[in-house]
């Protein structure tokens, strides 16, 4: 599904990632791991196409898409929730979801039946509906960009530290609404992390990335396991 | 009482043409962050679009509500694409090379026109008021005023391009990840911000007379307006006409019209020195 291969990217002249490759097979759910500053968020942001690569490829479904901007691969199948949730404040919450969905030519007529079902999976939404999304919760922000991004149908899609300032419960709430999208949708994802149980709670892989570059994989199991972590990742 | 009627018509009528003179640039900057100095040249290449072909023969209703529009509009989508597009996010930039572009434009139709003012008879005559007469042009000015702005209102509220741009606006970035081609967007907005210019241009034109440099009379007023609004485009546009609009007006009916501007001036300044943020900024700042 997707293949990354020698991916570079730099802020500037700083450079973030050094070379990043890895591959993500169809219906698998991808965790990658790391401290603040190591490179998740940029590493996320070359793969949407907010930051454009120095060197290397990214390619999705067999397509190479290194140079398409954000909009284009958003069309193509890759949906994105940004870190800090990114929701439009000044529109209800109901045009926000509508943003998730004007813009895919083939969606755009089945719109009311697309956001009744994602308020099926979203219920916490429907009250909400006509509220502005600036004065939602933290919790709330964060369900609501994930089902906006969801409105627009995406094959793959990637989470930044959707945990983020959270409270405990809606990360809970944030777990199960995922496993079950995985299930019913047949999403392929990737998560970006440092909160050890959420990423292990879903994940069938998890890359570890230190100083941008991908330092070593580890299975859910060794994630319980507060030693190999500390090895791998320097954090626990 | 005569006077009193005679004197809210042109109260309104002011504000209806400070309305009308700012929307295009309240459009453009409010949705883009670009400061175009060459507005005033928009609204006179509106009132060109609407003398030249009157001239040629062609019916007045059609040069100022499809011509003049249209013509500005797409110079204003060409501009967008060989220059704004470039300088985004550099607001100084912008600024230097829309001033610039307006020079080049007054020089350019300067050259072909002359800097001569001609003039275009202003439809509909007049009415009375008991013994006063004023011209029936100001109800028209009003009315299209009143139009554009309910047409602009129910496009951004209640059009799917509406909403785009208004997502855009409030996060480009974030619009761009949901499919929304970020310059495309722009590029409809300033070519829509050109057209309302055109059409503001083309409605003045009767009024005010045509000639190569009459925008930089429109330009500061437009200016001090959109800032004054603040960041909501149309409430903070309808805001900041009224308020203006019915100080300049009140002051030269009072006095004279030279001091009308200064008191607009003044104005101005006192309001942003007490609500930087313009109107919206502090009132009205759920809207539109």
């Amino acid at each position: 599904m997707l293949e990354v291969k020698q991916l570079k990217v730099s802020y500037g002249r700083i450079p973030i990632l050094h070379g990043v490759d890895f591959n993500v097979t169809e219906g698998e759910f991808i965790g990658i791991l790391g401290h603040n500053g190591m490179g998740k968020t940029t590493l996320l942001k070359a793969l949407i196409g907010l930051l454009k690569p120095v060197s290397g490829e990214i390619q999705l479904k067999n397509q190479n898409i290194t140079r398409y901007p954000p909009h284009k691969r958003n069309r193509f199948g890759i949906g994105y929730v940004a870190q800090g949730r990114d929701i439009f404040p000044n529109l209800t919450v109901r045009e926000n979801l509508r943003t998730g969905i004007l813009m895919h030519k083939n969606l755009r007529s089945k719109e009311t039946t697309i956001i009744e079902e994602i308020l099926e999976d979203f219920p916490r939404l429907e009250s909400l509906l006509n509220r502005r999304g600036g004065v939602l919760s933290g919790g709330e922000q964060q369900i609501l960009a994930l089902a906006r991004c969801l409105c627009g149908s995406p094959e793959l899609l990637l989470l930044d530290e959707p945990t983020e300032g959270i409270q405990p419960s809606i990360v809970e709430e944030i777990i199960e609404i995922l496993k079950n999208l995985r299930v019913k949708r047949g999403l392929t994802v990737v998560l970006v992390e440092q909160n050890l149980e959420f990423i292990s709670a879903l994940s069938d892989r998890v890359y570890v990335i230190r100083r941008g570059v991908f330092t070593g994989e580890l299975s859910p199991e060794q994630l319980a396991n507060p030693e190999i972590v500390q090895e791998f990742v320097g954090m626990n | 009482m005569d006077l009193a009627a005679i004197t809210i018509i042109q109260v309104i009528n002011l504000i209806a043409s400070l309305a009308l003179l700012s929307i295009g640039l309240a459009v453009i900057f409010g949705m883009m962050r670009v400061i175009n100095l060459a507005h005033g040249e928009f609204l006179m290449l509106g009132a060109y679009a609407v003398l030249v072909p009157t001239q040629a023969g062609v019916p007045l209703w059609i040069s100022m509500f499809i011509i003049a529009p249209l013509f500005v509009g797409i110079v204003g989508v060409i501009i967008e694409r060989l220059i704004i597009r470039h300088l985004y996010g550099r607001m100084m930039d912008t600024l230097l090379a829309t001033w610039g572009l307006s020079l080049l434009i007054v020089g350019a139709m300067t050259m072909i026109f002359g800097n001569t003012m001609e003039g275009i008879s202003t439809p509909f005559g007049s009415f009375t008021i008991g013994s006063l007469a004023d011209s029936q042009y100001k109800f028209f000015t009003i009315g299209i005023t009143a139009v554009v702005l309910l047409v602009a209102y129910i496009v951004l509220k209640f059009t799917r391009f509406g909403l785009i741009a208004r997502a855009t606006m409030q996060n480009s970035d974030q619009a761009s990840v949901l499919g929304v081609s970020p310059p495309a967007v722009y590029t409809l907005t300033f070519g829509i911000g050109a057209a309302l210019a055109g059409l503001a241009g083309a409605i003045l034109a009767p009024i005010s007379g045509v000639l190569p440099t009459m925008g930089a009379a429109y330009i500061a007023k437009a200016f001090i307006t959109v800032i004054g609004g603040g960041e909501a485009i149309l409430t903070g546009t309808a805001a900041a006409s009224v308020f203006f609009g019915a100080i300049n007006q009140t002051t030269t009916f009072f006095t004279s019209s030279v001091v009308g501007e200064v008191a607009l001036l003044v104005a101005a300044i006192i309001l942003l020195r007490l609500l930087p943020q313009g109107i919206t900024g502090r009132f009205f700042r759920r809207g539109l």
